[in-house]
């Protein structure tokens, strides 16, 4: 059984910020495409503030559902340091799509432990395509912060083995309840973080 | 988390995306199971949660593990198909219920579902609850992914039926929260046959338990040709057969991901496991590795069936596995020239990022004030408030397991000799721990006049599972109203004076500190009662969030201390005193994103530096997330 076929997402952040299901939206679609789906996290105690990464996998058939180091596609980083802290997972021709986020925890805060000065430079020094955006600025500017998850999934929209508007559909069908004012609103932010990735790779 | 309440099902034959948990669930409603409980542990919370959505089946929230295992017995003793979920040290509270439950066997379907978690994501342990069915004599299934969780789920009820036992369903974490592909099929109906008056079978005295135990022994060997013939055991014969393996559960997908070309024996139905179709397996490979998470229980067994095996001489026993872990080992044991790993592949080095407590969270409020007291012993209980152990608090000494706080500090209390004999005593706890297993260790302490003050820490919830409702939340599984008990009633009638149990609000950090310092001044037990709602539940309301005018913060880093995520530094400083000591200085903020008003922040701070957010410039708060844990 060949697992080449396998894409394998990684989105990664901290707890609370929509990681997880942002993870399940990226996984509805590939099940909509005729994939075979897993998704799996270790996010047993996330909603402290702490790391989450949520693993995605489809294809013809998923066995594993962990992802091994060195064999991501893509990589989808809510913040800045959780990007750098899962950047190993990458392929080398991977891509990562980051947040600029910088969410600093008490940790630090206390003085224990430093920050890193700038973690996609990191990552761009160890040889990694990186494309970093402000995904929390971008929904601001659409009068929202919570559009942040669908500004993140719109910036993945593009690196996918199938269509965005699949991808879009999901969201729409999961915001559908809520109204057409919030399916546009959504509409807009997935625009707008396809947008984010595209001027930066356009002006790389 | 937001009331649970029944909806109408997906359809049958429609293709869903379940997390293991989701698929057990589905599977327990299809069988017709008309009692299900549990008490809410992670990896293994969901199921009932899900379960509770389901209509036509009883779903509750137990006070513990061993009440749930009670409860599923009782409705099995009706003909009543039954269930009941925990995490795998769950199944140490119930083992109890358990071992004699063995005995009398089940009459309706009964099923226990119970999950492992290997890795540690969120336990004080790890361990193996295959070890149960060896020692309960009853039968283990352990399915690889949702689908198949689904599956033995409602082969598991008939296997119950057929052979009156319950059943063990053993997941793990990577079962549990791992979502695929599951196509769901009907409902069907099983009515309760009647309780059948027989003290032979349901009376465990002695006489009656005798008579029945060598029928025990006998399943086991009725169950181990049922596990030969079982579909749930499948023998891949695979194309290169330098290597064959013997997997069950996440394992068997780790195997197949690393050597898709060898033979495999898939073990289902892993306890009693197939002794036919495992020398069969034997016979067409050179080599045989035992694959398993993470005790070396069938290796074990299998070489003292006289069968040649491999397992944990080249794989370890903690944590879980992978194809990155089993490549190397077994080239290692083949000899084969095992390749570095690629410097690419290093993780880079990030500053740790622990979970925290919520900003807001009652529990800062009684850890700030135990970091300011000197001369004391802590002990700590399993839920959010162990975090209280980490910075910056450092404010608990010791944490065991569900209700270990009560007796722990009673041993402290007797034990301690002169080195200790100044020290303060005081006991943690969380308000569902209390209930679930806390009450009679408190009970112990004060009929043998412990020296102890317990802090009950009121968040109105289960609040490291997400908020589950508790038998003092006025609510049931399902949110509606439910018979609230009263904690101060239940402290009082378990013998602590009334005079010595004090209701203090934990956001009230003066209050707080004055009544915890009285309290451990004087002999005999005393309950402090620190009671706020859990900000991640409905009861919890938002308040004006704060901000730090920047010209007043002098840099003193007391607030920091509170151990708030909303506080962050803005930059830092050295001063020298006039005495000549260099002081460091942190400038703070507030996110007013996240704060939500709690004011705890503010009582340290000396310079009146942190005040309310201007009216016009409250944010609209993002929308609490739910999550498992």
């Amino acid at each position: 059984m060949s697992t080449n076929d396998i894409t394998n997402i990684l989105v990664c952040g901290i707890g609370g910020q929509g990681v997880m299901t942002a993870a399940e939206i990226l996984a509805e679609a590939a099940m909509a495409e005729g994939h075979d789906v897993k998704k799996t996290e270790v996010a047993g105690m996330a909603q402290r503030g702490g790391v989450v990464t949520s693993h995605l996998r489809f294809g013809r058939k998923v066995l594993s559902p962990q992802i091994e180091p060195g064999t991501v596609q893509v990589l989808l980083g809510f913040e800045g340091a959780e990007a750098l802290r899962w950047s190993h997972y990458l392929k080398p021709d991977g891509l990562a799509l980051v947040n600029n986020a910088r969410l600093v925890p008490p940790v630090v805060e206390l003085g224990l432990f430093d920050y890193p000065d700038d973690p996609t430079g990191q990552m761009r020094a160890a040889g990694h395509r990186v494309v970093s955006f402000d995904a929390m600025s971008i929904a601001r500017d659409l009068g929202e912060i919570r559009l942040g998850n669908t500004v993140m999934l719109g910036a993945i929209a593009d690196y996918l083995p199938f269509s965005p508007e699949v991808l879009l559909a999901c969201i729409d069908k999961r915001f559908a309840r809520k109204g057409e004012k919030v399916v546009d609103a959504n509409r807009q932010a997935f625009a707008a973080g396809r947008d984010a990735v595209a001027k930066q790779l356009a002006t790389a | 988390m937001a009331a649970v309440m029944p909806q109408t099902p997906p359809a049958a034959a429609t293709r869903l995306l379940l997390s293991g948990n989701e698929a057990v669930a589905r599977a327990v409603w299809e069988s017709g199971v008309r009692v299900a409980a549990a008490y809410p542990g992670t990896p293994a919370t969901e199921i009932i949660e899900s379960l509770a959505r389901y209509p036509d089946l009883y779903a509750e929230w137990s006070v513990n593990e061993k009440v749930s295992m009670e409860v599923a017995l009782g409705a099995s003793m009706t003909g009543a198909r039954a269930f009941c979920a925990m995490k795998h040290v769950g199944l140490n509270v119930a083992s109890d219920c358990l071992m004699t439950m063995t005995i009398t066997g089940a009459y309706g379907g009964l099923v226990i579902a119970v999950a492992d978690d290997v890795g540690m994501s969120s336990s004080q342990n790890e361990q193996d609850s295959r070890f149960w069915g060896r020692f309960a004599h009853i039968p283990v299934l352990e399915p690889a992914d949702s689908q198949e969780a689904y599956e033995m789920t409602k082969f598991a009820f008939g296997l119950s039926e057929q052979y009156e036992t319950p059943v063990l369903l053993r997941l793990t974490t990577r079962i549990c929260h791992v979502k695929g592909l599951v196509v769901a099929g009907e409902r069907e109906a099983h009515e309760p046959a009647g309780f059948v008056k027989n003290p032979q079978r349901w009376v465990m005295v002695p006489a009656h338990a005798k008579a029945r135990i060598p029928a025990l022994f006998q399943r086991d060997e009725t169950l181990r040709a049922v596990s030969d013939a079982s579909p749930l055991n499948v023998l891949e014969a695979g194309s290169d057969r330098s290597v064959g393996f013997v997997a069950s559960g996440p394992a068997y997908m780790h195997v197949k991901e690393a050597f898709p070309d060898a033979p495999v024996l898939k073990l289902g139905f892993s306890y009693p496991w197939p002794p036919e179709k495992m020398r069969e397996l034997a016979a067409m490979c050179d080599t045989l590795v035992v694959v398993e998470e993470t005790e070396k229980i069938l290796e074990t067994e299998i070489r003292a069936a006289g069968i040649a095996c491999h397992g944990k001489d080249v794989l370890p026993s903690i944590g879980e596995l992978s194809p990155q872990v089993l490549h190397p080992a077994v080239d290692r044991l083949l000899g084969k020239p095992v390749p570095p790993p690629a410097p690419a592949a290093a993780p880079p080095k990030v500053f740790p990022r622990p979970p925290t407590l919520c900003a807001s969270c009652p529990h800062m409020g009684m850890y700030y004030t135990l970091s300011q007291i000197k001369n004391i012993i802590v002990t700590g209980d399993i839920g959010c408030y162990t975090l209280g152990a980490g910075h910056p608090w450092n404010a608990l000494d010791t944490t065991i397991c569900m209700g270990a706080t009560m007796g722990v500090a009673l041993g402290i209390d007797k034990g301690r000799g002169a080195v200790d004999k100044n020290k303060r005593i005081l006991a943690v706890i969380g308000d569902s721990t209390f209930m679930h297993m806390g009450m009679q260790g408190l009970l112990d302490i004060t009929y043998n006049h412990g020296n102890i003050t317990v802090l009950l820490l009121d968040n109105n919830t289960t609040g490291m599972t997400g908020g589950q409702a508790t038998p003092a939340s006025g609510k049931d599984i399902h949110g509606k109203e439910a018979p609230k008990v009263d904690l101060f009633k239940i402290v009082e009638a378990l013998g602590v004076p009334n005079e010595r149990i004090k209701v203090v609000d934990p956001y009230e950090l003066p209050i707080l500190f004055k009544t915890v310092r009285e309290e451990i001044k004087i002999e005999g037990p005393s309950v402090i009662i620190a009671r706020r709602p859990c900000v991640l539940i409905d009861d919890f309301k938002p308040f004006r969030p704060y901000l730090v005018e920047e010209d007043k913060c002098t840099g003193c880093g007391n607030c920091i201390e509170v151990g708030c995520p909303a506080i962050h530094v803005t930059h830092r400083d050295k001063v020298v005193k006039p005495s000549g000591k260099e002081v460091e200085l942190a400038f703070v903020s507030i996110d007013s994103q996240a704060c939500t008003g709690c004011g705890l922040c503010v009582q340290p701070c000396a310079p009146d530096a942190i005040q309310h957010v201007p009216r016009r410039d409250i944010p609209i708060h993002i929308v609490k997330t739910t999550s498992t844990s």
